[in-house]
């Protein structure tokens, strides 16, 4: 889901090459290629142990749609060269949550996925996170034929998800890890503090901080550093948005979905927080002169989730 | 289901509180209470929920046993009920629901296999069996208020809000509807959140004069954004684990829970002929032994399917009255009269069926369930197979193939009732007389020389 990018070679992106402590660390340069693994694991995962309602062909249709539409849009944008990893991304992303019975409505969300890229953006920067913005949209607009089965996962899946997880952050050097861990600490008080309130068990906010579909939520939609506010402090003021548009649709207006709807709505807001609180724009890959990996703002959390 | 522990069902939706000391008693979702601290306790529960839109009709079935006086059920509910908005059904029509979504035993025949199906379906057991004035003073120096009183059928109904948890606790115990220790702080957090009580009672004139002999379900239809269904309050005091069953009735699709997972009962496997006699019982200890595969964090899916027809059939599916008296108000008004067992050409009457099944307590179960419609249209059904082999006389090459197929076939059935119920296979295999079965395919196949040379010892 996470992580589209028209192209890193579209972005004017100048990594920092001071990263003497992350040298000896030979990750995979871009950082996509580790999300496409963790994905296609998830993905293995819910469809052959959880059961998940998928087929081998929805699979294939998903993933075969959404590159197909990535060399369309490649030629049509007249890119340098066709980039597979970001769209193959956002289909294993759909993989992972949308659910239709409609063949069409998967054609549908993955034209969303590639094309809102390329069409929706301000200042050469995408607003929304490509899965995100077709789920939201076919949920709310697919006449109740599009659905997300956030229980799905379950809560056993819990500690595997976290390990994925967090390994994900380490890869992600840690670049947006603050959106996540910023949204989680939010969404964490809220739900707690809701039970406090209302005298229930604390049995009750933590079995909602245990799903599966609110840590893929966390660590691969919001985390898109394509999409979240350039500066840290934009970051945690999104994440603490997107936190409480979501309780309030979940406990104010008692409808599903809403982690997804408020992360659309609010990232119609982040033209304006880049505005107010500027920063630097993220690319996928740092050039290698370095073999450095780590923006140096980010050794400091790198180190402390190694811990 | 019959084959649940046939305790005196309840079901009812939320909170089953007893006054008196009935020697035992079902919650559904609801605990029950005895006055001299009897331990009750109960099982299997069903619930109806007829939603489109932000219209619920809730059915809650009670097929409580017990005396009368000692009857009573308190459900939180998200709105004021009005009079017209509660109403008293016949348990009958979701006896009929209930054996329509049963899983079912099919049954096929072979052929003869010299020369080379007939289906048959049996429905599973039904499942579960599965001095007003000093009052209302007395309620508002409690800070409760009775908001409303009913009689509707055989029972008297109360509509209930409060301000405190603890005055409508102490006006619930002092007025006969004994609340148990620990129920208070879940009664507080459904007041906080602007839930009031619906309670009701069995007015025994009423009942003598309508003639009634069991109680029965009780409905309420209110509009609400909240499409769940409370069951915490029936975990406080529960005396081990319950069994609730689900039957959504909704035009789009099927339902699922969003807050546990929901997973399909496994389907379409093929067991050994015996289970036909003991079809309750495989179905119980299959139903155990999933709920422990999944340690009882599951909600299953018995079955989904378009309320227009069904293949096998367990039962007819509801007429279009059936279900107008669950809930369904969005049918068109000319679906009359039964509806087909096939798919209907006119596109059946745009109600769709999901039944859920759950085993809870506390520890598994925290929170209330909260569900969601899907799209969802692909029909789902609880089925097992029955294999009947040839028996006649054949005697060729081919029968002999046939013998040896069948030996297999039914050593893997064996596995699959062991896999599925958690019976001991050696058990199984004796109970099939399995060894009689592969001793018959060895004595027609065997090209070993030396076994018929000497006997064995």
């Amino acid at each position: 889901m996470v992580a589209q990018t028209v192209d890193p070679q579209l972005i004017a992106l100048r990594a920092p090459t001071d990263l003497n402590a992350m040298q000896a660390i030979r990750l995979p340069r871009d950082p996509r290629w580790f999300q496409i693994g963790t994905l296609s694991g998830l993905l293995l995962y819910g469809w052959l142990s959880l059961g998940f309602d998928l087929t081998g062909l929805r699979i294939a249709l998903t993933l075969g749609t959404i590159l197909g539409l990535q060399a369309i849009a490649t030629w049509w944008w007249r890119l340098p060269t066709f980039d597979p990893k970001s769209a193959l991304i956002s289909g294993l992303s759909l993989c992972l949550l949308l659910r239709t019975n409609s063949a069409w409505l998967v054609v549908l969300a993955a034209a969303i996925a590639v094309f809102g890229k390329f069409v929706v953006r301000w200042r050469g920067k995408h607003i929304f996170n490509p899965t995100n913005v077709a789920l939201a949209a076919l949920v709310l607009a697919g006449g109740g034929q599009v659905w997300v089965s956030s229980g799905q996962w379950g809560s056993l899946a819990f500690f595997a998800f976290l390990m994925l997880c967090a390994g994900n952050l380490v890869v992600l050097r840690a670049a947006r890890s603050d959106v996540a861990i910023a949204f989680l600490g939010c969404h964490a008080l809220l739900l707690v503090g809701r039970s406090a309130w209302l005298g229930e068990p604390m049995t009750i906010p933590f079995h909602r901080l245990e799903s599966g579909a609110l840590l893929l939520f966390a660590f691969f939609m919001i985390s898109d550093p394509k999409t979240t506010p350039d500066s840290r402090a934009g970051r945690i003021l999104f994440a603490m948005l997107v936190s409480l548009g979501a309780y309030y649709i979940q406990f104010k207006m008692f409808r599903q979905n809403g982690l997804v709807l408020s992360l659309a709505a609010c990232s119609m807001l982040v033209p304006l927080i880049d505005l107010v609180l500027p920063g630097r724009r993220y690319g996928w890959t740092a050039p290698r002169t370095s073999g450095g990996l780590c923006p140096p703002t980010t050794i400091r959390e790198t180190a402390m989730l190694r811990v | 289901m019959h084959s649940f522990p046939r305790f005196p069902a309840l079901a009812a939706a939320f909170t089953l509180t007893l006054t008196a000391g009935a020697p035992r008693a079902d919650a559904f979702c609801g605990f029950y209470v005895a006055k001299a601290d009897t331990k009750l306790f109960n099982k299997a529960s069903q619930v109806v929920l007829a939603r489109q839109n932000n219209a619920t009709v809730l059915t809650m079935v009670n097929d409580y046993e017990g005396d009368p006086k000692e009857f009573a059920l308190v459900v939180p509910v998200p709105t004021f009920l009005e009079r017209e908005q509660i109403h008293v059904t016949e348990k009958k029509v979701i006896d009929h629901l209930d054996a329509y979504t049963s899983p079912r035993l099919v049954e096929y025949f072979d052929d003869d296999p010299c020369l080379m199906r007939m289906l048959k379906s049996m429905p599973a057991p039904a499942s579960a069996g599965r001095a007003d004035l000093a009052k209302d003073e007395r309620a508002k120096s409690l800070g409760v208020t009775i908001e409303a009183t009913y009689t509707v059928g055989e029972y008297d109904i109360l509509i209930l809000s409060a301000k405190e948890s603890d005055g409508l606790e102490t006006w619930l115990n002092e007025n006969g509807y004994k609340i148990p220790a620990g129920a208070s702080d879940v009664i507080g957090s459904y007041l906080k959140q602007k839930m009031r009580f619906f309670v009701a009672k069995v007015n025994l004139g009423e009942k003598a004069k309508l003639g009634v002999k069991t109680l029965r379900p009780l409905q309420i239809a209110f509009e609400s954004p909240k499409f769940m269904l409370p069951i915490r309050l029936g975990t406080v005091n529960a005396d081990g684990p319950q069994e609730l069953f689900i039957y959504t009735l909704s035009s789009r699709g099927r339902v699922e829970t969003t807050n546990y997972r929901t997973v399909k009962l496994p389907s379409d496997v093929e067991v050994p002929l015996y289970v036909k006699g003991e079809f309750g019982a495989f179905y119980r200890a299959m139903f155990n032994q999933q709920v422990q595969k999944e340690n009882m964090r599951v909600v299953f899916q018995e079955y989904a399917w378009d309320m227009g027809w069904c293949d096998p059939c367990a039962a007819d599916p509801l007429s279009a009255e059936e279900l107008r008296e669950l809930g369904v108000f969005w049918q068109n008004d000319s679906a009359t009269g039964p509806a087909p067992r096939r798919p209907a050409p006119t596109g059946a009457q745009n109600v769709y069926v999901t039944r859920l099944h759950l085993r809870y307590d506390r520890d598994h179960f925290p929170e209330d369930l909260v569900f969601q419609e899907t799209g969802d249209r692909q029909n789902f059904q609880g089925r097992y197979i029955l294999r009947h082999p040839w028996t006649g006389p054949s005697d060729c090459d081919a029968a002999k193939e046939y013998r040896k197929s069948l030996a297999k076939r039914q050593r893997e059935e064996a596995r699959n009732l062991a896999n599925l119920t958690g019976w001991n296979f050696d058990d199984i295999a004796r109970k099939m007389d399995l060894s009689a079965v592969e001793a018959a395919a060895e004595s027609g196949l065997d090209t070993k020389w030396w076994r018929k040379l000497w006997t064995r010892n």
